[in-house]
């Protein structure tokens, strides 16, 4: 068995995602390769060539590839995928992108947003937004996966760098143009991959009073998330969005505030291992899955948190 | 312009599944169900361009069983002109529904076809993405604004790391995410004109489609609950806890 990995990146940096495919990967053959479709990545390729366990790593650099559209990238898959038996991308926009259309040209019927594997051609996934988990056996002789990198640990060690070898294969998308990319800069860690993770719903009122978790969220190096309604509200833009149909994140911590915990936000955040909710209402079904609760006026409790939090960094 | 928009009719959002005793599915007898919200915002998408002069015609289009006619009298009652169902008892996969709307699209000869980006049952989202590959065409997924311009689609789709636009040669396929549009409700008298909307049935077999099962379910589970937490009284005993006994901070 041979594993295809196709990496995350920006062209300047590996997205730690892709090292839990490589974790995941491990767990079925050791014999993995990665793939790196970009323009000016070679450093992205060289990095994830030094991380522990990537026997080679393919290189497609040209400039019709700077941006992963579907269109462009599902065809480069396709040229090379004879050699594997499986092929894995994460569960993010990007894999979600261009993973099922890949699927679609080998004829294959793809494994979505796996979190176990229970051998080389079963494997477990939530379904209904994490209230059932079912495990399909896959009968394709190819399997085309995309994981959920909360599932699986990021590989962290490092190696002898493995074999860049560049791949001359011409993108001949005439289908689609990147036109631009609105990014929300943020000076915080990425939301799925952070330690601490506070999110504010529809209870914070207003995008002003998002804020309040700012601060706290300085103090103990957190991302900020949100629920559907404080996205739909306008509070704050669509990749703060926590849920089934948003991010999915399982940090060490989870601090909701003024959530109230529908079934499509729970989805997102209930592998988390610590869960902290406040909300004033105490029937709020976010309590249900909250390790610790606390019914309270937010607006009372978040100066009162960061000034606890202050008074415990400076003990 | 003609567009096409695929429903898929599932457990409603709101009903708290039950997963069978013997763990080969989830109860779906006597279960409220309901049309796909991302549908519902295909459909909405699809009645907007219609009414801004942007489309001529609108084809809804749905793969299951004899209950899925529910569904696209919905959509007809939300504005849609015709409906046709791909008959078949069989639960199909996203690859088999991809292929099955692949043959309605080459029969039908749609210049849009749109989709929800998952269904809330499956969670798979995939079939989008499929029926563009095998057509070999654009595809805009996750798509929170869609505007129409001289053979073009532009959209703009709700990626990781913000708002991405792109703009696709049509004919191209888009799925919908949850800001592109608040769905409407179907007022009375539309619902009784979708009575007379033509909706054609089609046998699966009449599209001559590969529809084997390339999975087999072999169970279904509830996920491990979590263990049962604990209120605190004030945010002083929150931070002692979350620092003596959790050690998260």
């Amino acid at each position: 068995m041979s594993i295809l990995i196709i990496a995350e990146h920006n062209n300047k940096q590996l997205n730690p995602v892709t090292s839990s495919l490589i974790s995941a990967a491990q767990t079925i053959s050791q014999e993995i390769e990665a793939l790196v479709v970009g323009h000016q990545c070679q450093s992205v390729a060289e990095g994830l060539a030094s991380l522990a366990g990537i026997k080679k790593v393919w290189l497609v650099d040209q400039s019709a590839c700077k941006y992963p559209l579907a269109e462009t990238i599902a065809p480069i898959v396709e040229s090379i995928a004879d050699k594997y038996t499986h092929i894995v991308a994460p569960a993010t926009t990007f894999g979600k992108n261009f993973m099922p259309r890949l699927a679609a040209l080998l004829d294959v019927a793809q494994i979505s947003d796996i979190t176990q594997i229970e051998s080389d051609d079963t494997f477990v996934r939530p379904i209904y937004a994490g209230n059932a988990l079912a495990k399909v056996q896959s009968k394709d002789t190819k399997k085309i996966i995309t994981l959920r990198p909360t599932a699986f640990p990021p590989v962290t060690e490092t190696q002898t760098p493995a074999t860049v070898e560049a791949l001359n294969i011409i993108s001949e998308n005439t289908l689609s143009q990147f036109v631009g990319l609105e990014k929300s800069e943020s000076v915080r860690p990425e939301l799925t991959s952070a330690k601490v993770v506070i999110s504010g719903g529809r209870g914070l009122q207003s995008a002003d009073n998002f804020h309040l978790l700012e601060r706290i969220a300085d103090q103990l190096n957190a991302a900020i998330g949100a629920s559907r309604a404080a996205v739909d509200a306008g509070f704050v833009p669509n990749d703060y969005q926590v849920g089934q149909t948003g991010k999915i994140v399982a940090p060490e911590l989870y601090i909701a505030v003024g959530i109230s915990g529908a079934i499509q936000h729970l989805a997102g955040m209930k592998d988390s291992k610590v869960i902290v909710a406040i909300n004033k209402d105490e029937d709020a079904p976010i309590f249900e899955v909250a390790d610790y609760g606390l019914v309270a006026d937010l607006f009372e409790a978040l100066p009162a948190l960061e000034k606890a939090i202050d008074e415990l960094k400076t003990s | 312009m003609k567009i096409m928009v695929a429903v898929k009719r599932v457990v409603d959002a709101y009903v708290a599944i039950r997963i069978k005793n013997d763990g080969s599915g989830v109860e779906l007898a006597n279960t409220k169900m309901a049309m796909n919200p991302f549908c519902e915002i295909a459909v909405e998408e699809a009645v907007r361009l219609k009414e801004a002069g942007l489309a001529e015609s609108i084809h809804v289009v749905s793969v299951g069983d004899d209950a899925c006619c529910e569904t696209l009298r919905q959509a007809l009652a939300l504005g849609a002109d015709c409906a046709t169902l791909v008959e078949t008892s069989e639960p199909l996969q996203p690859l088999a529904v991809a292929k099955c709307l692949k043959a309605l699209v080459e029969r039908e000869k749609p210049d849009l076809v749109i989709l929800g980006k998952q269904s809330i049952d499956g969670d798979n989202n995939q079939t989008g993405q499929m029926l563009a590959g095998l057509l070999g065409w654009a595809q805009g997924t996750f798509v929170s604004k869609l505007t129409l311009t001289d053979g073009q689609a532009i959209v703009v789709r709700e990626v990781d790391g913000g708002l991405e636009t792109l703009q696709l040669t049509l004919p191209a396929v888009i799925t919908t995410d949850l800001r592109l549009n608040e769905p409407r409700y179907a007022a009375l008298p539309n619902i009784m004109k979708a009575k007379q909307k033509p909706l054609t049935k089609v046998p699966i077999v009449e599209l001559k489609v590969e529809s084997d099962a390339r999975q087999t379910l072999m169970q279904i589970s509830a996920p491990e609950p979590r263990s049962k937490g604990q209120r605190v009284n004030s945010v002083a005993e929150l931070v002692a806890k979350l620092h003596n006994e959790a050690k998260v901070i």
